[in-house]
């Protein structure tokens, strides 16, 4: 699963892009996001506030619970600012 | 019916005139040009840089775009967005809608800006002072895209 994070986001992980293979259980947003905070303290402070966030799987913006598979792109960063 | 994600500023006359060659059904062009500003979420702000998500902003882009041509029946559309380090001054993005008629070209073209404040996926750095701050989304912003999610 190929992961991206961008501006605070990707200033708080300190990755811009990763490879990952969680386990077979993260199969949805949500429990990625569990997972993520377990990888260490600047992966927990960048998603401490589900709020604060927002999560594109392949290029569309999902809810928590969208489905996840292992070939996903999985983007996470803050509401965006265009314009 | 043209986006482009460039670095690089952008020539507004030729852009433009580009829009229209060829089509003479077009009554009018509505166009809008956003600016970096020396303030912002910070007081004072002395450059802005843009992020984007390369793939995704395209994608988005094309189809807030497809959106406005379809409702409107646009003769042609624009948007050019930037991204990287800009200045109080410098252009940020350039939207431009081409119809028979004005109203539809007014119309489009403030669904156009409005739709991609909400949706494409650019986030700015501000940085002066020796402070720097992600720009937060905006609820006012939220309110005006919202209005367009029905199709008039």
């Amino acid at each position: 699963m190929k992961l991206l994070y961008f501006a605070w986001v990707r200033q708080q992980t300190g990755v811009n892009e990763e490879y990952v293979t969680p386990p077979h259980d993260v199969n949805n947003v949500a429990k990625l996001i569990d997972w993520l905070r377990e990888r260490g303290p600047q992966y927990a402070q960048a998603f401490e506030d589900v709020a604060a966030f927002r999560v594109a799987v392949n290029h569309e913006i999902v809810d928590f619970d969208a489905k996840l598979s292992g070939d996903d792109e999985v983007a996470l960063f803050p509401p965006v600012t265009g314009g | 019916m043209t986006v482009r994600v460039q670095e690089y500023d952008f020539d507004v006359n030729a852009e433009l005139a580009a829009l229209t060659v060829g089509q003479h059904n077009v009554g009018g062009i509505v166009s809008f040009i956003g600016l970096v500003r020396d303030f912002g979420d910070l007081e004072s702000v002395a450059s802005m840089t843009l992020e984007h998500y390369p793939g995704m902003t395209e994608k988005i882009l094309d189809k807030i775009d497809s959106e406005a041509v379809e409702r409107w029946n646009l003769s042609s559309s624009l948007i050019i967005h930037r991204y990287g380090y800009l200045e109080p001054g410098d252009k940020i993005v350039l939207v431009a809608a081409a119809s028979e008629h004005r109203v539809s070209a007014f119309d489009a073209c403030e669904f156009l800006v409005d739709w991609l404040k909400t949706k494409a996926p650019f986030w700015k750095l501000e940085e002066g002072n020796g402070n720097a701050k992600w720009v937060a989304a905006r609820m006012d912003d939220k309110v005006a895209s919202a209005r367009w999610s029905v199709k008039k």
